[in-house]
């Protein structure tokens, strides 16, 4: 499903590779947790995979195609099969909750009758039905979350990126997120998601990829976010997250 | 569905960044009425050489009392002299290339010249005396006035012979410089108008980049995304056209005929047909010109 072959990338004016020989492979279903400290790599990882950056050297796969080779061209209907959620939600203030998950469909060209089956599903999928009218301000920020969700499956997308949908997130609503995430990883999605959240991933026990400086350090089945480590060092991590 | 969408964000682009949008149509309205303008300057002259050129004579001027130039030495060209011209003119050699000429004397030169300058302080100083007698020569072929140069000029009693195209090419000499001008300065503003349309739509691209960044996100093609800003730019510069073709047919109608064809009756001038025709030129090259620069602007927006 998604394939890195020695993949470096190095950004122009930054010494330090961002993310260095890269070897990894994530199948089909799978909930894969990327984590590492700030700066570690984990968003160049979800950017490469979403083609927004070419990697400096090595090959990235993506649903049997070589990133490299697809042409620019191409890239927009390649990402059709991807959706992304970020921690800054991303939602466009001035449209409706309806119409924000709309417009994703709009933009590909999808008839309006396509988009009056697929949206309410969609927001009934994500718990928000009876919300479409409503604006983004006026949504909690995990509703707010739930409708960029909501927006990122409504095309059924193979694969789901999200780089910290839970930051912005108190941990009862982060809850409801990663119920959420699950039930659409249980429906065939491939979930890749980016995090500091040690509660969440600790508490999944999915697959776990810890990156440190752009290398990876641990790839775990099941895994916890940090392995075997003493409490102090954990405390440690959580106190950063605090300050964040 | 899709037409739709795209001219609703057309509509939206336009009123949001008005000021700008209003800019692009006047800087391209006075660009285009420049370039209409140096258009129609053209035809004019094309127009005026053709008239003037098949009018223009070759004159044959004789000598008087009081000239000195050519082999006059004060002394007025004899019967016999301007016999001699005469039978030149009818002679084998030069008789093929003419298509008629006729003789004008001092009176006639004289009822001529008080015709031409009528109202002039000049008009009451001359005097039939002072005016050369004249051969009046068409010829064939307009362009061929050397050859009576060369025959006549250096006969006894002719004190000159001059085609009336070399002032003629003074005139177009003027107005052609006046088209050139008006030619630069349309390609001058050509230029401002472009790179303000390229502006325009970056500020545009700018107050939607959220959105711009979500269509990438969810894969809108890059034509989808184009399209509307390329739009934009278009329809701004065709606005902008139609005034500037607007521009045109109104100088054409009024100044033109208006006002030129009553103060120079006899003279032929560009008509409003003619600016009519420039007037799709004008649409023409305003869209394709917000077009390129619009598609430039917003390219920086698609690169992946
Ligand atoms: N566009 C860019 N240009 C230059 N350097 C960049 C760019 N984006 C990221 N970097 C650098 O690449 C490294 C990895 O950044 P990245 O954003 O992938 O980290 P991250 O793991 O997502 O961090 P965080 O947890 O803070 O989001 C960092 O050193 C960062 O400074
Ligand atoms: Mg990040």
């Amino acid at each position: 499903m998604i394939r890195f072959d020695e993949v470096t990338k190095v950004y122009r004016g930054n010494a330090r590779p961002a993310l260095n020989a890269v070897d990894l492979e994530i199948l089909a279903g799978e909930f894969v947790f990327l984590v590492g400290a700030s700066g570690s790599g984990k968003s160049s990882f979800l950017r490469l995979v979403l083609k927004e950056e070419r990697p400096s050297s090595g090959a990235i796969h993506v649903l049997g195609q070589d990133l490299g080779r697809i042409s620019s061209r191409k890239v927009p209907y390649f990402r059709r099969n991807l959706g992304v959620v970020f921690q800054d939600f991303r939602l466009l203030p001035n449209k409706t909750v309806f119409d924000n998950v709309a417009f994703s469909l709009q933009v590909i060209g999808k008839s309006k009758g396509f988009i009056h089956e697929a949206v309410p599903d969609a927001l009934a999928t994500v718990g928000l039905d009876g919300k479409g009218g409503r604006y983004p301000h006026e949504l909690s920020g995990g509703e707010q979350q739930r409708v960029a969700i909501a927006r990122a499956v409504v095309n059924k997308p193979s694969i789901l990126l999200a780089d910290e949908p839970t930051g912005n997130l108190d941990p009862t609503t982060s809850d409801g997120i990663m119920t959420l995430l699950q039930r659409i990883n249980a429906n065939g999605t491939t979930v890749i998601m980016a995090t500091h959240d040690v509660g969440i991933v600790d508490r999944l026990q999915r697959r776990v990829v810890e990156l440190v400086n752009g290398r990876i350090i641990r790839d775990e089945r099941g895994g916890s976010y940090t392995q075997a480590v003493p409490l102090v060092q954990q405390q440690s991590f959580g106190s950063a997250e605090a300050t964040r | 569905m899709r037409l739709g969408l795209v001219l609703s964000e057309v509509g939206q682009g336009l009123r949001r960044n008005l000021s700008m949008v209003v800019s692009v149509v006047l800087v391209t309205f006075i660009s285009l009425t420049f370039v209409g303008t140096a258009i129609l300057l053209q035809s004019q002259i094309t127009q005026m050489k053709t008239y003037w050129y098949d009018r223009a004579q070759v004159a044959v001027y004789l000598c008087t009392e009081y000239t000195t130039a050519g082999s006059c030495d004060q002394q007025a060209a004899t019967d016999d002299q301007i016999a001699v011209v005469e039978a030149q003119l009818e002679s084998e050699t030069l008789a093929p290339f003419i298509d008629a000429y006729y003789f004008e004397d001092q009176e006639q030169a004289y009822a001529n010249f008080q015709d031409q300058f009528e109202g002039n302080a000049i008009a009451a100083l001359v005097t039939p005396d002072l005016l050369p007698e004249a051969f009046w020569v068409n010829l064939i072929d307009p362009e061929q006035s050397q050859i009576l140069t060369d025959a006549l000029a250096g006969l006894a009693g002719v004190e000159s012979v001059v085609d009336q195209r070399s002032y003629l090419d003074q005139i177009f000499a003027i107005l052609n410089s006046a088209s050139l001008t008006a030619v630069g300065i349309a390609a001058l503003m050509l230029v401002a108008a472009a790179l303000l349309i390229a502006t325009t739509i970056r500020l545009s691209a700018f107050s939607r980049r959220r959105e711009l960044g979500i269509m990438r996100l969810v894969g809108a093609s890059n034509r989808f995304i184009q399209t509307p800003f390329v739009l934009e730019g278009v329809v701004a510069a065709i606005i902008g056209s139609v005034l500037a073709g607007g521009a045109v047919v109104a100088i054409v109608h009024f100044f033109v005929q208006g006002y030129l064809t009553q103060t120079l009756p006899g003279t032929s001038f560009v008509t409003v047909d003619d600016a009519l025709l420039v007037v799709p030129v004008l649409l023409l090259a305003g869209g394709l010109l917000a077009a390129v620069a619009s598609n430039v602007a917003i390219s920086r927006y698609l690169r992946v």
